[in-house]
């Protein structure tokens, strides 16, 4: 174990236990709170991979967006406070759920373990300058069609949100 | 110096909580959580690759970024398709069958 593997455990360790509790409350609100914690573990990570950028805009937009629109789309669609006993599933369905879950962990860990080998390997180390240097150079197209894509969804989502209005509401929104 | 096999481990962990999370759920926006946890399991691997030194033109910081911002208008729409649905059912119980025509 190197100092590394020991800090990336620690992380994983807080990232599985986050995305467990996430997947398994009966607090609709518990969840997305766990999500944050378990993103915050996966940010960590990241971060002990060497990839500084990538996890500070995980936290940025998984934690500080996404959750936040989880929240509220939980307080919108009347979500209770308390267990969520409306959509409470039986036993057998939390069993398969939870054999699925091993079994594709499971199929991935045979697939990937055997890739990594014994030996710890040097982390490459990829600086944000690098990655800025990539990212408007190589990668500049595909970086703009995403402002497409960003622009089609906010579009879409305005669209779609106003298709189940009264008539009665149409006329004031 | 790293050992890949914890990044592997914690990537496969999480795909695996994300694909029970998402066959547990019966609330469409908790759905959202368990597809939540599958892509940062991609990311986890993503930057795993960069770490292992194996990647090119910084492919494995860039395309994380490309998922973390096709996730979020992803769960944008996602979400906005659910409060339509909301709004038009009453309910975002995805086990309910629709009797009528919406």
């Amino acid at each position: 174990m190197t100092a590394l593997d020991t800090a990336f455990a620690a992380c994983g360790l807080l990232a599985g236990t986050g995305g467990l509790l996430a997947v398994t409350t009966r607090h609709v609100v518990h969840a997305a709170l766990w999500l944050v914690v378990a993103l915050l573990g996966v940010a960590g990570a990241l971060l002990v991979l060497g990839a500084e950028l990538v996890a500070l805009v995980l936290v940025l937009v998984y934690v500080g967006a996404i959750v936040v629109l989880v929240l509220f789309a939980l307080m919108l669609t009347s979500a209770p406070i308390g267990p969520d006993a409306a959509h409470a599933v039986p036993p057998w369905r939390r069993l398969g759920a939870a054999l699925l879950g091993a079994a594709v962990t499971v199929l991935l860990l045979s697939v990937l373990l055997p890739l990594a080998g014994d030996q710890p390997v040097d982390r490459a180390d990829v600086t944000s300058t690098q990655v800025a240097g990539q990212l408007f150079g190589t990668w500049v197209w595909p970086f703009e069609l995403l402002s497409l894509l960003l622009l089609a969804a906010l579009v879409a989502a305005l669209a779609v949100s106003r298709v189940g209005r009264r008539p009665a509401t149409e006329g004031s929104g | 110096m790293i050992h890949l096999a914890g990044p592997y481990v914690l990537a496969a962990l999480l795909v695996g909580l994300g694909v029970a999370g998402i066959t547990i759920r019966r609330n469409a926006v908790l759905l959202l959580v368990g597809v939540e946890l599958v892509l940062s399991g991609g990311l986890v691997l993503l930057v795993a690759a960069q770490a292992a030194g194996g990647d090119r033109w910084a492919a494995g910081s860039v395309l994380p970024l490309f998922v973390i911002t096709i996730a979020a208008a992803e769960v944008v729409v996602a979400l906005a398709v659910v409060l339509a649905a909301f709004r038009a059912r009453g309910t975002i119980d995805l086990d309910e069958r629709s009797g009528e025509a919406p």
